[in-house]
Formats: C-alpha cells, structure tokens, sequence
C-alpha cells in the first residue's frame, strides 16, 4: 500500500515532482561543480604560478664565490666547482618527481666577440631549450622554455639543442647591429644567430646557446654551473622549516613526504652528488601566501554556494509539499496517522533526493570538467568518492527543506485542508 | 485603495510573506556578496604580488650610474605608490686580495621592497654590513671585523648579520648607501621599484619615469608582470564561474518561493476578478506586490551582503574589502526581474481560469 502510494504520486503528478526534482538536480549541481572546482583549483594555480620562474636552485657544494654584477661573471672562467650534466636525469628519479614541471642547466662563458674588426667581451649563457631527457624508461623534455615562460624569442626561432645556433640578447643585438640570420664570431668560432632573445633581464646582452656548445668553448664536457629548477610545492609551515637532522623516524617521513621547497630541494641534493640545493626565496616564499590567500577565497565561496544550494532545495521541497494541503487532509481525513502521511512524503522526498542527485552530479561533473577547460586549459576531475558524498548531503538537505513543510501540513486540520482554506 | 490592499495582503498573510521576503534577501544579500568579491579581488591579490618585489627596474644606461637625483626623482612620481630602493654596486677585493661584489643600499626600503630577504639581523649604525651567507665565509669567517679594499680605499666594517635569499644576494656584502658612497664615490646603478596598480596604472608610471630621468633605462620585469595577470586572471574568471552559478541558484529558491505563494493567494485573485477587476488591474496589483517585496528584500539584502563581503576579507585577505554600491542598481533590476516573473508566470496561468472554478477550491 505505503509503495503503491509513493509509485501513484510519482505517476500521477509528473510536473509537480519534475519541477521539484529539477530544482534539487541545479542545486546539487552547482554544489558538485564548485566542490570538484574548489578541492582542484590550488594545484591549478600552483601550475600557474610556475609561470613566475624557478623557485629551485641547485648549485655545485664546493663552489667559490660568484662575483656577478648585472649578468656578467667576473670569475675566472674555470675558477669553481662544476655538476655533471649526466647527473641531471636523476632529477627525475627523485621521490617529488611527478612535481617537477621542469628544469634548465646553466653555464655561462666569458667570450670575445668580433665584429667588424673590434673585438668586445660578452657572456655565452649555455642552457636546455626544449631538450629530450631520458631517465630509466621516461622521457620527458625540459629547459627554459618550460622554466623560464617570459623569454621571448622576438625574431628568429628557437635553436635546437644539439645544434651551434644561438640566441643574441636584444641589447647585444642592436650594440653589434645584428639581426637574425647573421653570422657572429664568438671566441673564434663562427656562429649562426637563429633569432633575437628579449628576456627584460640580464640575458638581454648576453648571446645565449645550447649547453653543448658553452661546454665546448669552455672546454669542459659535460659541465653545468648550476640548476634552476621549477616544482609544485606545499606552502611552508613550522614543520617545513625544522632541520631534518633534527627529527624522529616519523616526523621525518612526514617531512620527506611533504612537498615542502626545503624537503624537495633536500631530495635534489641527495639525488646529484656534490650538490647545494636550496629554495628561491623570492619565488618559494611569496607564492605559498598567493596560494594560500586564492584557495581561502575559493573555499568560502564554494560555503556560499553550498549554502544557496541547500536553500533553493529546501525552498523548492517546501512550495511543493504546501501545494499538496487537500492530498495530505484528504489521507487524514481517511484515517492516515500523522506518522504514515508524514513517511509517505519523505518516502518520495527521498526518491526525488536520490534521482535528482544522481543527474545532478553528473551535471555537475561535466559543468567543473567545462569550467576546467575553457579556464585553465586542463581538466578537472571529479573524484568518484565524491558521489556518495554528494548524495548523502543531497537527501540530509531534501529531508530538512521537506521537514518543516511537512510538519506544518500535517498538522492542519483536515477539515479545512480539503476545503481549500488555510 | 490600490495601497491599502497592498498593505493589507502584507499584513495578514505575514506568516507567507516573511518566508518570501526572507527568501529574496538571501538571494540579493549572496548576490551582492559575490559581485563585491568578484570586483575588489583584483585589488586584494595585487597587493599579495607586491611581495615578489620590484616590478621596475630603473638601470643606467650602457652600465653608467644613475644621476644623484634620480632617486628622489622617482619618488616624486611615485608619489607614495610604492616602494623605491636604490642600489649602488662595485666589486672590491677582500684583506687576503679575493674580489666580492659589494652593494650600498637603504636598509629600510629594501626591508620593505624586498620581503623574502631572510636576515639575522639588520645593521642600523655606520660602517655595519650585512654579509650574504655565501660570502660570509670568504670576507669574515669567524665574524671578526674585515675590511674591503677598492680602487685604494679602505673600508673596516663589522658584519651585524646574514642575509639568505637562494639568489645573487647570499655572495654579496650590504652597506649602507652612505656608507658606501663616502668609501667608494660611486653612485647608485639600479633603482629597484615595487609601484601599487593596475598594469595600464603601472605602464603609465613607467612611461612618467622614463620622462623624468631620460639618463635611465626604465625596464619592467616581465616575469612578476606576466606571472601577476595570469594568475589574477584565471582566479578571476573562476569567480566570475562561481558568482555565476550562485546567483542561478540563489534566483531559483526566489522564483520557487514567490511562485508559490502568489499561488496559494489565487483565492484573493479570483475574488477580485469574480468583483469585476479588469486584467490589467489585477497584473498591476500582484506585480506592485512583487516589486515592493522585491525592493524591500534587494535594499536588506545587499546591506547583508555587503556585511557578508566584509567578513570575507578579513577573514581571508586580512583587509576590508571596499563597498561597491555601484552594484546596488545590478542587484536591484535583478531582483525585479526575479520577483516580476514569479509573480507574472502564476497569474497568466489563473487568469484563463473561471474565478468560480478557484473559489470553490478545484
């Protein structure tokens, strides 16, 4: 009987049930939508955030001092410690590594470059551009195309990295009144300008080129100078900061599997021998509070959203149960008790609860994979075990919306119910 | 009369019409919340950028030095907008003959300018350094004074404290300006500027500066700029997604409310018709009805959300977040709109309907 009266209303009012379900389908959907766009959005704008630079140096443990001024090495050239290039696929093979969006070697040369007769000192900075990486069965390309987004290669293209191109810093270019194509003499090798580089930094008058080369001028294979590398990190917080010397078994493994800046570059420096690796802390440091500050807004608003959710829902559960007056003082009037008439109708409240909350979450599923797309190029993925989430929170705020109404109308006199007077 | 019915339905339905007017200042006071958001975050997250440090560089040109005004000039057209540090670079040679390259800078505007800096302890009298951790070792090694040597001159100095930064600084020895221009006679080279505003507010200042100081060349640095508006933009389209969905929904719990309770009172409109009001009387009644609740529940509703917006930023951004009552009017047509409709749709669907057949409760 109990089922034949739920199936009966179901059949019967169609469009009474299909608006409130419609209603409970949006306000599940929005609510699925903005809680996969709020548990993704840190990684996302911690991916955007990369766009700033590296916030990892590695640097060769036993290096003397660098006497830099604007871009330029006062150095002797072969004064210093150097790391292996070979060493730098490990980097990859670190515990963090699905973090690492990318890394560039640097090594930067003196050079005497000649034109029309004079010659004048420049700086080669050797480094990856998009190079092919192998590391055990990975391949992955890396450089600073990927690390260092705001180089801009303004005439000319790119050089390949097994190649003698170069790049010439807009600076230097308009100094030696070089443009692309042009053939430049740089410590007695002859070298063929693939295009202009316009960085806004000190790269602007140096002559930039494949690692390889730079090696070769230098006349050490195989050596880099330093590291910069660029990786997702865990903004820092009193455990991040602690010395890991200084920690029990547990609290270390807490802190090894942290992707904190300190733990990563910790694993760097384990990773490449005779290795310094440490955060850069213009980078590192302020992208954990712009981070932080961004996922704190989206959380409030996604409370925000959750709530107008619940109360469209329960808005929605309540106009339509209040239509039903003459139905529920109709079924009292016939003998019903208050506990029957009340159950039928959160019987169907749950019915309309679990429909709705099915349709909606994938609605809603497909909204934040849409959302995803056409604002940060990616996807974001709604995790399954959301599903049962969303459907217990979507029958709990049915029932609630339902319950006053319910409540109210049951109370009525029957009398007065079928006669259409409140 | 047309107003005393108006007052009248208020009045004694107040049970009905407080659960309406309930549900329209909730939908205005979250939509309003949201388009506070969505305008002042822009601001908000600048000034969390502003921490990366300098978004100008001011360099001499050809690797000349500065003109000896061109820091108070740059002040000037700041004008408060901002930070300014000069910097003053050489590179001396140690006691032992080993060349480091020493700085002169003002440590009050870099300890503002440049956050990140992570120093043991700042120098605050003359002939005080601030020694890179790097260099440290080289220049002072047991933390005993040392003295630098340039072009002649001799400076002696005490090392105070350490800066660590992971970049340039850590080989580097820090004077003060004053210092260091009474040692060496060289003037600043570089002028660093962290300037407030919006990216046309910052080219604008740029392009004052390259005016003022035609020695200099005036450089933006293109990845804070870049990295700045990517990341506020795409944050900013999210919540302009969010405010979007949650006005939807704030919208539908309105129009479900006030549908169903200009529903319920199609007693009261099939007595007016059955009385011999025309249509047009009848639309005009129930329409003022919605428009006064809605009105009524968009002025409430936006004090709320203003309230709400508020809470938000000091509780997330630790700064008020400005009351734009620019969006007063949006919120307001809106809400019309809302309330207009959930009171149009009910009666264009009674009024095909006899009055007879309403009264007597089918």
């Amino acid at each position: 009987m109990f089922a034949r009266l739920v199936y009966e209303s179901f059949r019967r009012q169609k469009r009474r049930k299909l608006l409130a379900g419609a209603a409970i389908t949006l306000g599940v959907t929005v609510a699925t939508a903005m809680i996969a766009v709020a548990t993704d959005i840190g990684d996302k704008i911690n991916r955007e955030l990369r766009t700033i630079g590296a916030n990892l140096l590695v640097t060769p443990q036993e290096d003397t001092l660098d006497v830099e001024i604007g871009g330029v090495n006062l150095k002797p050239p072969t004064d210093g410690a150097f790391l292996s290039e070979a060493d730098l696929p490990k980097i990859k093979g670190t515990f963090w590594h699905n973090n690492i969006t990318g890394f560039a070697p640097m090594l930067p040369v003196s050079v005497e470059v000649q034109r029309d007769g004079k010659s004048e000192n420049a700086t080669l900075l050797g480094t990856y551009f998009a190079k092919r990486v192998v590391f055990g069965k990975e391949e992955f390309n890396t450089g600073v195309r990927s690390t260092h987004p705001w180089w801009r290669v303004v005439s000319g293209t790119w050089p390949d990295d097994s190649s003698r191109d170069v790049l010439l810093g807009e600076r230097l270019a308009a100094r030696l009144a070089m443009k692309t194509g042009d053939q430049i003499v740089a410590s007695g090798r002859e070298l063929h300008v693939s295009g202009i580089l316009s960085t806004g930094n000190s790269e602007d008058d140096q002559i930039v080129a494949p690692l390889s080369l730079a090696q070769e001028i230098l006349g050490k294979p195989g050596a880099v100078r330093r590291v910069y590398v660029s990786a997702l990190t865990k903004p820092e917080d009193a455990l991040a900061r602690r010395d890991p010397k200084s920690m029990s078994g547990p609290v270390y493994d807490r802190w090894y599997c942290s992707p904190y800046p300190q733990s990563i570059a910790f694993q760097l420096q384990e990773a490449i021998p005779h290795s310094h690796a440490e955060q850069i802390r213009q980078v590192a440091q302020n992208e954990g509070a712009v981070l932080t500050r961004i996922e704190g807004l989206i959380f409030l608003v996604t409370l925000a959203a959750l709530f107008a959710s619940a109360l469209a829902v329960s808005a929605a559960m309540a106009t339509a149960i209040f239509e039903r007056r003459a139905e529920i003082g109709l079924m009292k009037a016939l003998g019903a008790g208050r506990l029957a008439v009340a159950s039928v109708f959160f019987a169907e409240a749950t019915l309309l609860a679990l429909i709705g909350g099915f349709v909606g979450f994938g609605a809603g599923s497909l909204l934040a994979y849409q959302i995803g797309r056409s604002i940060f190029n990616s996807e974001i993925a709604v995790p399954p075990v959301l599903l049962p989430v969303i459907l217990a929170i979507a029958v709990i705020v049915t029932f609630a919306g339902s319950a006053a109404a319910i409540s109210k109308a049951v109370g009525l006199d029957p009398v007065f119910a079928l006669r259409g007077e409140l | 009369m047309f107003f005393r019915m108006l007052v009248r339905a208020a009045v004694l339905r107040r049970g009905r019409a407080a659960a309406a007017l309930f549900a329209m200042v909730v939908a205005a006071a979250v939509a309003t919340a949201m388009l506070n958001l969505y305008i002042d975050v822009q601001a908000k997250l600048r000034r969390e950028f502003r921490n990366y440090g300098a978004n100008i560089i001011l360099v001499g040109r050809d690797g000349a030095s500065l003109p000896a005004d061109a820091r108070s000039q740059v002040e000037s057209v700041l004008a408060g907008r901002g930070v300014v540090a000069p910097f003053a670079l050489v590179v001396a040679r140690t006691s032992d003959g080993q060349p480091i390259v020493v700085a002169g800078t003002d440590f009050d505007r870099v300890r503002q300018l440049d956050r990140w800096w992570s120093v043991s302890n700042w120098p605050s009298a003359p002939q005080q350094a601030l020694v890179g951790v790097r260099a440290a070792s080289v220049v002072s090694p047991k933390n005993l004074p040392f003295d630098l040597s340039f072009q002649g001159h001799v400076i002696h100095l005490t090392s105070v404290g350490t800066v660590q930064t992971g970049a340039a600084e850590d080989s580097r020895v820090y004077l003060s300006l004053a210092d260091f221009v009474a040692w060496t006679g060289v003037q600043s080279s570089t002028i660093e500027v962290a300037a407030n505003g919006t990216p046309e507010e910052i080219t604008a200042i740029m392009r004052q500066l390259e005016q003022a100081i035609p020695a200099a060349d005036v450089r933006p640095v293109r990845q804070i700029m870049e990295g700045e508006a990517r990341v506020l933009g795409k944050t900013r389209a999210t919540l302009l997604a969010a405010a979007a969905l949650i006005i939807l929904t704030a919208a539908l719990c309105v129009l479900s409310t006030l549908m169903g309770w200009v529903f319920d009172r199609r007693r009261d409109f099939a007595i007016m018709k059955a009385l011999g009001a025309s249509d047009r009387l009848l639309n005009g009644f129930f329409a003022a009805e919605a428009a006064g609740l809605g009105a009524a529940g968009a002025v409430i509703g936006f004090i709320l959300g203003i309230g709400i917006a508020a809470w938000i930023g000091r509780v997330n951004f630790h700064a008020p977040v400005v009351p734009r009552f620019s969006i007063l009017p949006f919120v307001l047509a809106g809400s019309m709109v809302v309330t207009l409709l959930s009171a149009i749709l009910p009666i264009s669907l009674l009024r095909r309907v006899q009055p007879a057949v309403i009264l007597r409760g089918e």
